[in-house]
């Protein structure tokens, strides 16, 4: 079940994406409301970061567009954020961990131009609100995964962005953390910013979020979570591959072909 | 021509013995570098060899001599060394592999070129010649040179074939070697001995810089030919014994012309006529592949169209013009011409005046098409619940690709069905 | 180790414009090495991508068979040319006080590979002053960097760039192997003992400056190479670096 909505924050049309020329996502056409808290659900392999990478532009589509606020990404890029997986990065990289933080004050900054003081105060205010004040000058060789996690969503934070994408804001920290960062995301969506998360534990996902994209190789629901987040297409998410469809992707990928024809 | 039979005829003494070296050199560090590829460790090649050089001053410092095996022990122990520092730096610090690396490679160079330089500046006659170690000398392989290396070499060819299971298995898999009880660390130990080794006498030929060559390139275009290790590394060495043939008769025929970096010369250029031209994987033969996918694309875009215009003529055989056809479907011109041409020849269709009908083949050919475009929306709409407004376009490339084998699976899966989302029929299998 | 295989790579570039220009000016040496190291990068990328060969033998076979290359122009050119491969690989630093710039009016300005690596001092200082928080969130974050519009790939370009710049002017100094030395050890021991960005720029000139004294020194006493002894007094000061981390674990 595909729920779609009037003046979507995100609208995903028609998206198909390869690695390697092996389609792992097919069709996936989907809008979500504005400041809707939502969260992205499935399997391994099913494709949920590389739905994330794929909006953020981070590897090039096969087919299919994606619009933020009705606008192409270049032009909107200021109000979006993206909140990587934390073992993206080396963190034995030499950076305090305000230096990060600051990180979310370059796309307003542009060439040539310095931090300033406001900078570094609404990087400061951001690590206030993770509750990493006092961390501020640590280097992030030192922090816990549970850390790493709350200065990227500071660097995020910094950003004041309309929208986030967080792959896996979860995954491997503390539950002081998690319970931390989902109460900054709940006020964010109550301010009306838009949330999308890749999410792994299905237990919480009826308490976090508002709105659930399941995703398994193809988009299987979208929609309020009262309304898709059901055994029934729980069962049609978790329970097995189509054989066929894997099947067919590999031989798209073996006989060298694009996943889609160029016309 | 006469310089070639003369070469091979070896009437000079020299020549011969010049050219088993460096044959002998060439297959041990293709071997031997065959496992450093596999391991994705080809550039340990290049720090041994870099890294030898202190060792060999060193002992030629504390014995005074320039004897052959006392060097290739400096040479041996110091390259060991540089393996041995490079891992304990990625193992006990932050730093990466590659910075280890070139940081082993580039100081123990360093400390070599300083105490050579000491050597030469120290006035010790007996210096000379050190650094064809540098440089590399094919053509001073004669005496007793020519027997150390020629036995170090045999002593690597052999120690391969006699470890080859295992060297293959810790290559490749060492979680798995350790799970079944190989002793992994003297394995380890025994197959790094034998790259330093294949380096120290492989830098006699060719010198520091383009030993590494020596060891990855024939590796390297083997790999292109086959993906079984055993013929990797047959090929391999034949590649590597043909350059240093060619090596020494390039540099016989035209004395001023250097045999190693010819060797490598040879080696490199086997190595980027298989990039581009091995069957299977060269990069022209994969553009030509992907060229044919693209004809047949057309082809059976063409029968599809063709099978179209006669379904809602319910008239599969009549005569239809260029020009309906490419309403019916956006082709160009070229495509248009080219496409028709190819289609006529094979017998698909035949030429009516300015017209083409369908003949049995092509029509049961875009018969066959259409059925499993219509299958696919099908299936796309059922299984991956996409919207019937959305399918046509994946569907116009799955069509290409779907086997008699899933064909079957497909229909039975949909439940043999006769419509397709857009109510169009799906046409009966041949 | 692409910075390893520039290093080596660009020889057949210098020959050659050695050969077109018939002199040993270094403002053509520098173009004619710079566009081999810019052939390079694209070969070993193109094998890698195209030819899905391993990124560690793509850098093998590229740069091993482009110096192969230009050791037999060097050869092939021997009684002409003035370079030799020993000066390739080693340098000679001790030679820099000889080779004078002039100018116009004939008065010597000054050494040569002074004044170059002077004005590339000058450049890679402003680049990195200018840019340093573009390099700084490209190399940090490279997903990142890109998801807010600042291309990781056009930046890792430049900096690989600044690289082969460094290297090519260089290399008639301290040679073509050494200069792989000197970029990477005084920064490696930095990064060894902080773990600040900015410290670990600081510290790794320091490092060089003292590595060029000391081994000038060092050199002096022993009669050997100069460039030869500053690496292996940066050695040394890696393996104090590395010595003091890990006995403080």
């Amino acid at each position: 079940m595909i729920h779609h909505v009037e003046n979507p924050a995100l609208e995903i049309h028609d998206l198909t994406v390869s690695y390697d020329k092996k389609p792992v996502l097919w069709g996936v056409d989907l809008t979500i409301p504005n400041g809707a808290l939502c969260g992205i659900i499935g399997p391994n392999g099913a494709g949920k970061s590389t739905l994330i990478k794929s909006i953020m532009d981070l590897i090039p589509l096969n087919s299919g567009y994606v619009k933020i606020f009705d606008k192409e990404l270049d032009e909107i890029r200021k109000k979006i954020s993206y909140v990587p997986q934390r073992e993206s990065v080396d963190w034995d990289f030499p950076a305090s961990v305000l230096d990060v933080v600051m990180m979310g004050r370059y796309s307003q900054l542009g060439l040539f131009k310095r931090l300033r003081k406001a900078d570094r105060d609404a990087a400061l205010s951001a690590l206030e609100m993770v509750g990493m004040e006092k961390y501020a000058k640590r280097q992030i060789a030192q922090l816990s995964g549970g850390q790493q996690q709350r200065v990227f969503l500071a660097r995020a934070l910094t950003q004041n962005p309309e929208i986030y994408f967080l792959d896996e804001p979860f995954a491997g920290v503390d539950a002081a953390t998690e319970k931390a960062i989902i109460q900054i995301l709940k006020n964010l969506s109550e301010e009306g910013k838009t949330i999308i998360a890749v999410h792994h534990d299905l237990q919480s996902v009826e308490t976090y979020f508002n709105w659930v994209i399941m995703l398994n190789l193809r988009l299987v629901a979208s929609g309020p979570t009262s309304e898709v987040f059901t055994p029934q297409f729980l069962e049609e998410t978790y329970g097995g591959k189509l054989t066929l469809l894997s099947e067919v992707g590999e031989l798209v990928k073996e006989r060298g072909f694009h996943a889609r024809e160029k016309q | 021509m006469e310089t070639l039979i003369e070469f091979f005829s070896f009437e000079y003494p020299n020549i011969k013995y010049v050219v088993f070296g460096t044959i002998l050199l060439s297959i041990s560090s293709a071997v031997v570098g065959c496992f450093t590829f596999i391991k994705k460790k080809s550039l340990v090649g290049d720090v041994v060899s870099h890294a030898v050089l202190p060792g060999i001053c060193i002992s030629f410092l504390a014995s005074g001599s320039k004897d052959p095996f006392l060097l290739i022990i400096g040479a041996f122990v110091s390259g060991w060394i540089s393996i041995v520092v490079m891992d304990a730096i990625t193992r006990n610090t932050k730093i990466k592999e590659d910075a280890a690396t070139g940081l082993a490679l580039s100081v123990f160079f360093g400390i070599g070129i300083l105490l050579m330089t000491y050597i030469q500046h120290s006035g010790n006659a007996s210096q000379s010649g050190l650094d064809t170690f540098l440089f590399g000398k094919a053509a001073a392989l004669i005496g007793v040179d020519l027997l150390a290396f020629s036995i170090i070499a045999v002593i690597v060819l052999v120690v391969v074939f006699l470890f080859y299971k295992e060297f293959k298995l810790i290559s490749f898999d060492p979680q798995f070697a350790k799970v079944i009880g190989l002793p992994i660390r003297r394995l380890e130990i025994i197959l790094t001995s034998v790259t330093v080794l294949a380096v120290v006498t492989g830098i006699q030929a060719v010198g520091v810089v383009l030993m590494a060559a020596m060891l990855i390139t024939p590796a390297a275009a083997a790999r292109f030919w086959t993906n079984r290790l055993s013929k990797m590394l047959i090929i391999a060495s034949v590649f590597g014994a043909f350059s240093g043939i060619s090596g020494a008769f390039i540099s016989y025929s035209t004395p001023s012309m250097p045999t190693g970096p010819w060797m490598v010369m040879v080696l490199s250029i086997i190595a980027l006529f298989s990039f581009f031209f091995a069957p299977g994987k060269g990069i022209v033969i994969n553009q030509w592949r992907r060229f044919k996918i693209q004809r047949q694309l057309l082809e059976e875009n063409l029968l599809k169209t063709f099978f179209k215009i006669g379904e809602s003529n319910n008239d599969y055989f009549r005569e239809i013009e260029t020009n309906d056809i490419g309403l019916a479907r956006t082709f160009s011109t070229g495509q248009l011409t080219k496409g028709l041409r190819k289609l006529n020849a094979n017998g698909y269709v035949e030429k009516v005046g300015n017209a083409w009908r369908l003949s049995k083949e092509g029509h049961d050919k875009g018969k066959r098409i259409t059925r499993l475009h219509r299958l696919w929306e099908l299936y796309l709409t059922k299984y991956l619940r996409i919207a019937p407004d959305h399918v046509h376009e994946d569907a116009d490339t799955i069509e290409h690709v779907i086997t008699p084998e899933l064909e079957s699976r497909l229909e039975q899966l949909l439940n043999y069905p006769t419509a397709d989302p857009h109510d169009s029929t799906i046409p009966s299998r041949n | 180790m692409i910075g390893d295989a520039i290093s080596h790579s660009v020889l057949p570039g210098i020959v050659i414009a050695f050969l077109l220009v018939g002199s040993l000016e270094s403002a053509w040496m520098i173009i004619g090495a710079g566009l081999l190291g810019v052939l390079t990068t694209f070969l070993i990328e193109f094998f890698h991508q195209k030819g899905k060969l391993q990124t560690d033998a793509s850098i093998g076979v590229t740069f091993t068979w482009l110096f192969a290359l230009g050791v037999i122009l060097v050869t092939y050119y021997a009684g002409n040319a003035h370079i030799d491969q020993d000066c390739i690989l080693h340098g000679e630093i001790a030679y820099v006080p000889i080779d004078l710039m002039y100018d116009d009016a004939g008065n010597a300005i000054g050494p040569k590979a002074v004044i170059v690596l002077s004005v590339v001092l000058v450049v890679i200082l402003l680049f990195i002053g200018i840019f340093y928080k573009e390099l700084f969130i490209t190399t940090f974050d490279p997903d990142f960097a890109n998801a807010i519009g600042i291309s990781s790939s056009k930046w890792h370009y430049l900096l690989m760039g600044l690289v082969s710049l460094t290297t090519v002017a260089s290399f008639e100094s301290v040679g073509a192997i050494l200069v792989v030395a000197l970029l990477i050890a005084p920064a490696s021991a930095a990064y060894l003992i902080t773990q600040d960005l900015k410290w670990m720029l600081l510290l790794s000139s320091f490092f060089g400056i003292v590595s060029s004294i000391l081994g000038y020194w060092l050199s002096y006493l022993l009669d050997g190479s100069i460039a030869g002894a500053m690496v292996t007094i940066s050695g040394v000061i890696f393996g104090i670096c590395y010595l003091v981390t890990v006995l403080k674990k």
